[in-house]
């Protein structure tokens, strides 16, 4: 019996063994099949500028959105009078950093307890005792108008792609898109738009950040249990009703998770927006890092991490919190214990503020400062194990980057697209090898090949070398399981960091090169991995292991045999978001000093290019999107298979 | 006879992409293959007495839960007619069926359906609150409730806070908040543990007593059924089989399917005594008994009575008929009749 299969993987060694031909017989091909021929190049940015041109002249649109960006304008002025005293209407600011300090501290508390308390309000703390008050609260002010912004968006656009199924199927792939184009392809088009600043760093962040949100809803709103829909039609809601009070409230974990991953999106998009003249954390970074002052750029990095942590922990408290009754015949004083005390901590604060100037802001020359000893520090570590990382990074470009760059650049684009034919024909038929012949084929015309293939060549070897290092760690990790809760929120934690943050390490070790690069990649591709190794691992139904174990099956025969097929799924899922991280990473870490697409890419948005940022961007995305394709149809399989 | 409130007229649901049409072909040809399409109730005629509880039993798949809800319109019929006090519901509008939802009918769902971010209290009033009462009514009618259900004191609690039992019994409160004329309870035992679910029925049994309703009652298990019903309804594949009394199904099963469920029945503890009388042919000798007890209830009396035709009476004390105990006592041991 043949199965489909086996045709398929017969007909996918044929087009493997095309690609080797195509590759082997290189020195006999014609020019043609080597690099893509001029007549196959097509002018997609020249088109795309075209469009760009008519909605922003004849179509008015312009004016459409320097309306809208005027209102958040106005709503960033007001936010940046209230935390940094920027004078703008209601010119009230600032107000004094004890009191927002304690504000955190009691949110934290009213949410989670002391330890989320103490983690709020120590963050904005040191915020403020390291005289980064200005730059974090201009950060802020945009997260605090952007994000309502974004939730309430979101919110709308899940419930209508709810109601109608059409506008889903529309907005389907729109999403998809939008979620594997790197952040500069955001930037170029608001630039052309808006300009650059603040205005256009909240508008950025405010795009950027709705997809998640819109997907949380629409998944929150399909998982009300149909009973409880029921319940509300026999109580006689009307649909409105039912919509209001029985849809959106029982969705309202999903919703307030959609709105956490709206604030985390949020940080990492004002922090990159520095590149367009967002002031704040990220263009005090920005300018640090280029200026390789380490001890300075680790306080602003630790800044950041405090931030995002806080940030992330407090929403997903407010997401997860279950809710609990009260006393029933309790005061209205009893009731709202944590109000009084909020409001009186406040008052009392201000007061303070007032009498000792300290507490209302601290100067620049009074501010704390650790930069001098991580300086030293680092300087002595650096000499202790330079001449580790001096051979490492020998050692990595000579030996594995440039020739493995060379190689990728070396074969013909004909053999590596009959290649990934090849894999997708192997992995899904006809209809996965057409669809990655379709996106790598646009990259192909897209006339940016090269480029295209330096940044394959960063994600691949740095995928790589996370699945080295993460799958490792991930099964050590799940064989225990306090470990594998613990090693579970390292990554957590680790993730919600903005991904700027990364880079801070990897050059203080490597310095500005490709190893750096591929470093900073590695680590950020390697959470992923771990985590859904782990996952995947503990996640194993125990009958099974028992089973393997009373048929006498050893440690090492359980996890080959029966852990890792059955937790092979899950795993793939993070090999998946290990791909999109690592994209979205190399494009980032262009700044210091990659060949790739990301290095044009920034070039566009400092000429403000907007057909070739988007096409650069489309061309990462569409490598995104196909790995997508690619992974999550092989795990469907494997999960159909395996009946989970 | 007392007045009809629900009334069936062939009613059919099919789930599939074209069902009237398929209705359409079936009703032409009954060989027509029903590949892609679902047949969850079909042709199904019943009529609901008001004060009447009916028990519609049948296995998973059987079409019992489609039928509830063909009843409330929670979902559209593809053939026949549902008719509630003589009002065909499927020409109602959205506005008057929500009117009719608010004003008569009150439903208990299997995994009861409440809101997870509303406490106890608000659960129970929702129902009122969507009818726009103000909140002081309606939080003393669902103190009210809740006093009837034995929940008083968890007002404030949510309900993840609770049992499964102690869930249901909000479930309850909530349909019967708005004084519903017809309840409908979907296998509302059904998820509970059997020492709860026992506890639930003598409860169930109780407030049934209190409350004269029409009683829509949706069950899988078949002794629930006959502890509960006034008459029953066997459903398998969509189709009614038999809807009758009690006594009269493990009597009398329609069919062979029937009877294999009620093949393992203790008919003894189902079977009253009045089901058993026959015309007297002469006067009644003796002390009657009551047409009500069960065969079980009688079984000492059967053993040690001589008399060859037992008298039974109504509630009233009239007799109605004679028993022969040679019949009773075949029933009590379990003997084919």
């Amino acid at each position: 019996m043949t199965s489909p299969a086996a045709r398929g993987i017969g007909m996918a060694g044929l087009l493997f063994a095309l690609a080797l031909c195509l590759a082997l017989g290189k020195l006999i091909l014609p020019e043609g099949l080597i690099r893509p021929p001029e007549w196959l190049v097509q002018p997609f940015a020249d088109w795309i500028n075209a469009a760009f041109y008519f909605l922003q002249n004849d179509l008015g649109l312009m004016s459409l959105t320097r309306a809208f960006s005027d209102v958040v304008e106005w709503l960033l002025d007001v936010t940046a009078n209230l935390l940094y005293g920027k004078s703008r209407w209601p010119n009230i600011g600032p107000i004094p950093w004890i009191v927002i300090a304690v504000t955190a501290f009691m949110a934290g508390y009213a949410l989670k307890g002391w330890r989320l308390a103490a983690l709020s309000g120590g963050t904005f703390v040191w915020i403020a005792l390291m005289g980064q008050w200005k730059w974090a609260m201009e950060t802020l002010s945009v997260i605090v108008v952007a994000a309502p912004f974004s939730v309430f968006l979101g919110l709308l656009m899940g419930v209508l792609a709810w109601r109608s199924p059409r506008f889903e199927r529309v907005l389907n792939p729109i999403l998809n898109i939008a979620q594997s184009l790197p952040h500069f392809a955001y930037m170029i088009p608001v630039v052309v738009f808006i300009g650059v600043g603040p205005k256009a760093g909240a508008i950025v962040t405010i795009i950027f950040s709705v997809p998640p949100m819109i997907r949380m809803t629409l998944l929150g709103l399909k998982k009300v249990p149909e009973e409880v829909i029921e319940a509300g039609k026999m109580a006689g809601s009307t649909r409105w009703q039912l919509l209001t009070r029985v849809r959106i409230p029982t969705a309202r974990s999903e919703i307030l998770i959609g709105v956490n991953q709206v604030i985390m999106q949020c940080l990492a998009m004002v922090v990159l927006a520095s590149f367009i003249g967002m002031p704040g954390l990220g263009q005090k970074l920005l300018q640090l890092l280029q200026s390789l002052k380490i001890g300075l750029s680790v306080e602003i990095g630790v800044t950041i991490v405090l931030l995002a942590v806080t940030l992330d922990r407090l929403s997903k408290a407010w997401a997860l919190r279950l809710p609990e009754h009260g006393a029933p015949s309790a005061q209205w004083l009893q009731r709202n214990r944590l109000l009084v005390i909020w409001i009186s901590l406040c008052a009392a604060g201000f007061v303070l503020a007032q009498l000792v100037p300290y507490l209302h802001e601290v100067e620049r020359r009074q501010a704390l400062s650790v930069a001098g000893p991580i300086d030293a520090a680092m300087d002595q570590v650096i000499r202790l194990i330079a001449p580790v990382t001096a051979w490492l990074r020998w050692f990595l470009i000579t030996w594995v980057l440039i020739p493995m760059r060379d190689a990728y650049l070396w074969l013909p684009f004909t053999a590596v697209l009959a290649l990934l034919a090849a894999v997708g024909w192997a992995v899904g038929g006809m209809r996965s090898a057409l669809i990655c012949l379709a996106y790598f084929g646009l990259i192909a015309m897209s006339g940016w090949w090269d480029r295209a293939m330096i940044t394959v060549y960063m994600v691949s070897i740095s995928v790589l070398i996370a699945a080295l290092i993460g799958l490792p760690v991930g099964i050590w990790a799940a064989c225990n399981p306090t470990r594998a809760a613990r090693i579970l929120l390292i990554c957590d934690t680790a993730q919600t960091f903005p991904s700027f943050i990364y880079l801070i390490p990897v050059i203080m070790l490597f310095g500005v090169n490709d190893v750096a690069v591929v470093a900073a990649v590695v680590v950020f591709a390697a959470v992923p991995i771990v985590r859904y190794t782990i996952e995947g691992l503990c996640n194993v139904p125990p009958e099974l292991v028992e089973a393997a174990e009373m048929s006498g099956a050893n440690r090492r025969q359980t996890l080959w045999h029966v852990q890792l097929p059955m937790a092979l799924p899950t795993m793939l899922v993070g090999a998946n978001q290990s791909v999109m991280f690592s994209l979205f990473m190399v494009i980032i870490a262009a700044f210091i000093g990659t060949q790739d697409l990301g290095q044009e890419m920034q070039r566009a948005l400092s000429s403000t290019d907007v057909g070739k940022g988007l096409v650069l961007g489309f061309a990462v995305a569409f490598m995104g999107l196909m790995t997508d394709h690619l992974i999550s149809r092989w795990s469907d399989d494997r999960k159909r298979a395996l009946g989970v | 006879m007392s007045e009809t409130v629900i009334s069936c007229l062939g009613v059919s649901k099919i789930f599939g992409p074209d069902p009237v049409a398929h209705l359409a072909r079936l009703k032409a040809d009954p060989q027509t293959s029903s590949v892609g399409y679902v047949q969850a109730v079909r042709d199904v005629d019943l009529d609901i007495q008001r004060g009447e509880m009916l028990v519609v039993m049948g296995l998973s798949g059987s079409g019992k839960s489609t039928l509830v809800r063909c009843l409330s319109r929670l979902i559209d019929i593809t053939g026949g007619t549902v008719t509630i006090e003589g009002q065909d519901i499927a020409t109602l509008s959205e506005s008057a069926l929500i009117d009719l939802r608010r004003r008569k009918m009150g439903m208990v769902f299997q995994s009861f359906g409440l809101l997870p971010h509303r406490t106890v209290l608000d659960n129970v009033a929702f129902p009122l609150e969507m009818r726009g009462q103000d909140r002081s009514t309606r939080y003393a009618r669902a103190r009210e409730m809740l006093e009837l259900v034995g929940l008083k004191g968890r007002e404030a609690y949510f309900p993840r806070e609770l049992s499964g039992g102690q869930q249901q019994r909000v479930g309850i409160a909530r349909s019967l908040a708005i004084e519903p004329d017809i309840w409908f309870l979907d296998e509302p035992f059904s998820a509970l543990d059997p020492l709860i679910r026992r506890e639930m029925q003598d409860e169930f049994l109780r407030l049934k007593g209190l409350l004269n309703k029409t009683i829509i009652f949706i069950t899988h298990d078949f002794d629930e059924a006959l502890r509960l019903a006034d008459r029953i309804a066997i459903m398998k594949d969509g189709r009614i089989e038999q809807c009758d009394t009690p006594d009269q199904i493990v009597l009398h099963p329609a069919t062979e399917y029937i009877a294999k469920f009620t093949a393992e029945i203790d008919r003894a503890r189902v079977v009253r005594a009045g089901s058993l009388a026959r015309q007297l042919s002469g006067a009644a000798e003796g002390e009657a008994v009551a047409a009500t007890r069960t065969i079980r209830d009688l079984a000492r009396l059967l053993v040690a009575d001589r008399r060859e035709v037992i008298p039974i009476a109504d509630t009233e004390g009239k007799i109605i008929g004679g028993m022969n105990r040679q019949e009773a006592l075949d029933v009590l041991l379990g003997e084919a009749t």
